[in-house]
């Protein structure tokens, strides 16, 4: 997947350009906010499940091995097939082989975050293999030729308009159409074709459950079924951290995810795959693909508690004023900036530093992954393995020796004090990123240390 | 080393401390969930509700609201009336692309979220609730838990190779977060409460 | 009981008032308040920008300067959080363990120390209150609106104590104010876009005057304010609960 060579403040800098558009996308997603604190708020219990969520969670990481052998065995007793893919490549191979045997060259997909991650799409259509994606969002930006903006909801960062531009261009639809339902009913009658001749499916894996084998696919479209109850061949994608211990912690998790995410009870379709239809296969693919670095990385392993609810960015005031693609990565905003530095430091380095630490996706996150802690970590370790910009590596050397130094700190705040009242021109300049949208703070008679030296010391 | 042992053994090495599970059972309170709460969150999920006394009033309602021209299939026999159809019969289940109701048994509903939970021995076909333009689902008006753990309490003792919860008819928000009822599932669901009157 | 006050650098420099009301408040209320000459920074600008290793001379000193008092209180409650959560010294560590849990921003230790029931103040203003990230979320200085949990806030309650105040409702009560630090300039474009979403939310409601807990975000918000030509002004809690 193609991803600019900017980093996170370059490609917000941009996104800050058009600041109607950028009201637009944070009203947006400050609105499903509102819809999940309404939800979360007719749940006496909200902060007991998450709590509850968070110590399956943590159970789950700390298990880990012995439920994976158990979910393998159950759910190869239950008729699918499992297969384990160490890195995204290999993940890559085993789909594009299983759509060899089923001899087709397309495939039909729904939402699967994880086949992003892999650039899933990209390599099949290098290998001559079709690949549609049904959920609507989905398609959207597969026809715009984009990546997805937002975990949960993919095109959140297009306007109806240009949906029905791209629906003109690529779907035959008359130009200037924008009404929402007029453009779904579009994309069902152009979809319901697609469902109907694939013999392939692949889904995505919300949950899946040790005890029983079984895993769980939640749309609200009704498109993962629809793609695999027609296919003759089910493949799966799910990472390794998926897995929950029993089928009674469904309970948990299925009451906290679509509340968190969207602001909804539950999804319109919450679909156990246990058993493959008489004749027709599953197949689940377990991915790794850095996950077991990160399950070894103390601060931070935690991250892999994510059930990609997306509430998180939703509430991110960073994120909802600078979109998912300038965190150019496939899960962006605050839980995308704690798992990206795990797969390559050197190109998601600018992540952590897209924050304020804040803390509100903290406090959102069903699982209470401590996000805004892990990002504080990430940054002392980036800059420890060398990743922090020279420039900034000398100015906080500066600003070490002025702050441990009471004489040092004294004289450099009187100098600054003085050139701002009687230099201005010396910081109020194009040269001071603070000074372009800001103006700086007057600069007061005296200190408060002057003060009290003059008016309490005795 | 095979990519399985690779990736065992480094989940192994790296997995933290045993910590112990919750217990959840603290969440499941009280059995009884209240029919009215079901409506209303249903109602607020784009469903439908109808209270009725029998098949003999679903069989009237469904003719009433579809007629006689498009195809309606039901496996269930008390509903024969509506659908000469055989679901057993079907050799390819894309045949099923043109149907225009479907009306499945539900095992129960949930209070909380509105949703009804089938399997696949009440569906015939996996692809039936899916592929059709609308979907009716009938349950007992008794049948009503409060939460998901009720639910999973109830399912706990049952299997099945494929089981899902249906909350209302398929939508989507993705265009610009206007809510579209009918997506790629069907346009409308209804629930059927059969009502069992007293003595 | 010896209060040490700490006053962070930036208010220091550039907001005297905001500490020296401070001072007077304590002292108002009965406190026996010191003031360490030789501080200067609690090492947070370090810290959060990855250089967490680099503050050790920072952390040396607030030790230093503050391990005989009683309490340490501060007009700031991200300063506070980051000597609460990562002042450490392997030379010295129970000291820096005991300074963390001694160390207190201004309404808290008024609310939970002093426990303020009366305040002798007057301001008859419309005012709107930012609720500093730091101070909220990690010190729990009032609740957040993401928690099902009820509702408390304690630089209102103490607002709500002075004469003729008038508080504005806001369309968002706890979002950032995109100061963060050295975020400020590093990512300047989003940190300014949120600092006048913030503003605008308090013009919007008639806000005369903006305060919090933070001199910080205050700081930024009025560097946005001044360049837009609005008569709108930030105050420090402060110096709001020591006026009239």
């Amino acid at each position: 997947m193609e991803h600019s060579t900017k980093d996170h403040a370059a490609l917000a800098q941009d996104f800050n350009k058009d600041e109607d558009r950028v009201d637009w996308h944070d009203e947006t997603l400050w609105f499903i906010r509102q819809k999940r604190d309404k939800a979360a708020h007719q749940i006496p219990e909200w902060e007991a499940l998450r709590e509850a969520a968070s110590q399956i969670k943590n159970n789950v990481l700390s298990n880990l091995y012995d439920y994976l052998l158990q979910f393998e065995k159950n759910a190869i007793a239950n008729g699918i097939e499992v297969h384990w893919a160490a890195d995204a490549d290999e993940h890559n191979q085993i789909v594009h082989r299983l759509i060899n045997e089923a001899n087709v060259v397309r495939m039909v997909k729904s939402k699967s975050m994880l086949t992003e991650e892999c650039g899933l799409n990209e390599y099949l259509a290098k290998h001559g293999i079709e690949v549609i994606d049904s959920d609507l969002g989905e398609r959207i930006v597969q026809l715009a030729e984009e990546p997805p903006s937002h975990i949960v909801l993919p095109c959140i960062h297009k306007k109806k308009e240009e949906i029905g531009e791209i629906f003109h261009q690529h779907l035959g639809i008359d130009a200037g159409i924008s009404d929402p339902q007029f453009l779904t009913e579009t994309a069902r009658q152009h979809l319901r074709e697609i469902f109907l001749t694939r013999k392939v499916a692949l889904t995505g894996v919300n949950f899946a459950v040790a005890e029983t084998g079984e895993f769980v696919v939640c749309t609200n479209e009704g498109n993962a079924d629809m793609g695999a109850h027609l296919a003759d061949v089910h493949i799966a994608s799910m990472g390794i951290e998926k897995l929950i211990p029993e089928r009674k912690h469904l309970g948990v998790f299925l009451r906290l995810l679509t509340r968190s995410a969207t602001g909804q009870p539950i999804t319109t379709y919450s679909s156990h795959f246990k058993k493959p239809r008489e004749g027709k296969k599953i197949h689940i693919i377990l991915v790794d693909n850095g996950r077991t670095v990160q399950l070894g990385r103390k601060d931070f392993r935690n991250s892999l508690k994510c059930i990609r609810c997306a509430a998180c960015m939703n509430t991110c005031p960073v994120y909802r004023r600078s979109g998912g693609h300038s965190y150019h990565t496939a899960i962006a905003g605050p839980i995308g900036s704690i798992l990206a530095p795990n797969l390559d430091m050197e190109k998601y380095a600018d992540l952590p530093f897209a924050s304020t630490l804040c803390g509100s996706c903290s406090n959102v996150c069903p699982v209470k992954i401590d996000i805004h802690e892990q990002l504080y970590k990430w940054r002392q370790v980036l800059v420890k393995n060398g990743y922090a910009p020279a420039a900034k590596k000398a100015g906080m050397q500066v600003m070490t020796w002025t702050l441990s130094s009471p004489g040092l700190y004294h004289t450099a705040g009187k100098v600054g004090r003085w050139v701002i009242k009687y230099a201005p021109f010396a910081v109020n300049n194009k040269l001071n990123p603070w000074y372009k949208q800001r103006d700086m703070p007057a600069s007061p008679e005296w200190s408060f240390s002057e003060w009290y030296k003059q008016n309490r010391q005795q | 080393m095979t990519s399985r042992e690779l990736i065992l053994t480094a989940v192994k090495a790296n997995q933290p401390e045993r910590v112990n599970l919750p217990d959840i059972s603290v969440f499941e309170t009280g059995t009884k969930g209240s029919l009215q709460k079901f409506a209303t969150v249903l109602a607020g999920v784009g469903g439908n509700i109808a209270y009725v006394s029998g098949h003999e009033e679903i069989v009237r309602i469904i003719k009433a609201q579809y007629g006689s021209d498009v195809r309606i299939v039901s496996p269930i026999k008390e509903l024969a009336e509506l659908s000469r159809e055989n679901l057993k019969d079907i050799a390819l289940i894309h045949d099923l692309h043109d149907v225009e109701v479907a009306i499945v048994n539900a095992h129960f509903g949930v209070a909380e979220n509105g949703a009804v939970w089938v399997t696949e021995k009440e569906m015939q076909h996996r692809v039936l609730p899916f592929v059709t333009q609308h979907l009716a689902v009938i349950i007992d008006a008794d049948a009503i838990v409060p939460t998901m753990h009720h639910a999973y309490g109830l399912i706990s003792t049952t299997t099945y190779g494929f089981g899902t919860f249906i909350a209302g008819p398929s939508k989507t928000a993705d265009i610009e977060q206007s809510l579209v009822i009918g997506a790629h599932g069907p346009r409308s669901m209804t629930v059927f409460a059969i009502v069992k009157s007293e003595g | 009981m010896k209060v040490g006050l700490f006053v962070p650098c930036y208010v220091d420099q550039f907001y005297p008032d905001a500490a020296i009301a401070t001072l007077r408040l304590l002292e108002k209320l009965g406190v026996d308040v010191g003031y360490p000459p030789k501080q200067t920074c609690c090492g947070q600008p370090m810290a959060n920008s990855g250089f967490e290793h680099l503050a050790a001379g920072c952390n040396e000193l607030f030790i230093k300067n503050f391990a005989e008092f009683d309490y340490i209180v501060a007009p700031s409650g991200s300063c506070v959080l980051h000597i609460r959560d990562h002042l450490h010294d392997d030379k010295n560590p129970k000291a820096a363990e005991s300074i963390s849990h001694k160390i207190y921003e201004l309404t808290a230790f008024l609310t939970d120390v002093l426990k303020v029931k009366t305040l002798n103040a007057r301001f008859p203003h419309r005012v709107g209150i930012h609720q500093s990230c730091h101070g909220q979320r990690g010190l729990h200085i009032s609740s957040m609106t993401e928690l099902v949990s009820p509702e408390f806030s304690k630089p209102e309650s103490l607002l709500n104590m002075v004469q003729d105040i008038e508080l504005i409702h806001l369309g968002r009560k706890d979002e950032c104010c995109g100061f963060g630090g050295t975020f400020c300039v590093t990512e300047e474009a989003v940190s300014v876009k949120m600092g006048k979403d913030r503003v605008a939310d308090h013009l919007a409601h008639g806000a005369e005057y903006i305060t919090g807990v933070d001199m910080s975000c205050l700081m930024h918000m009025e560097g946005i304010l001044n360049r837009q030509g609005s008569k709108v002004k930030v105050i420090h809690i402060a110096e709001i609960l020591n006026a009239g």
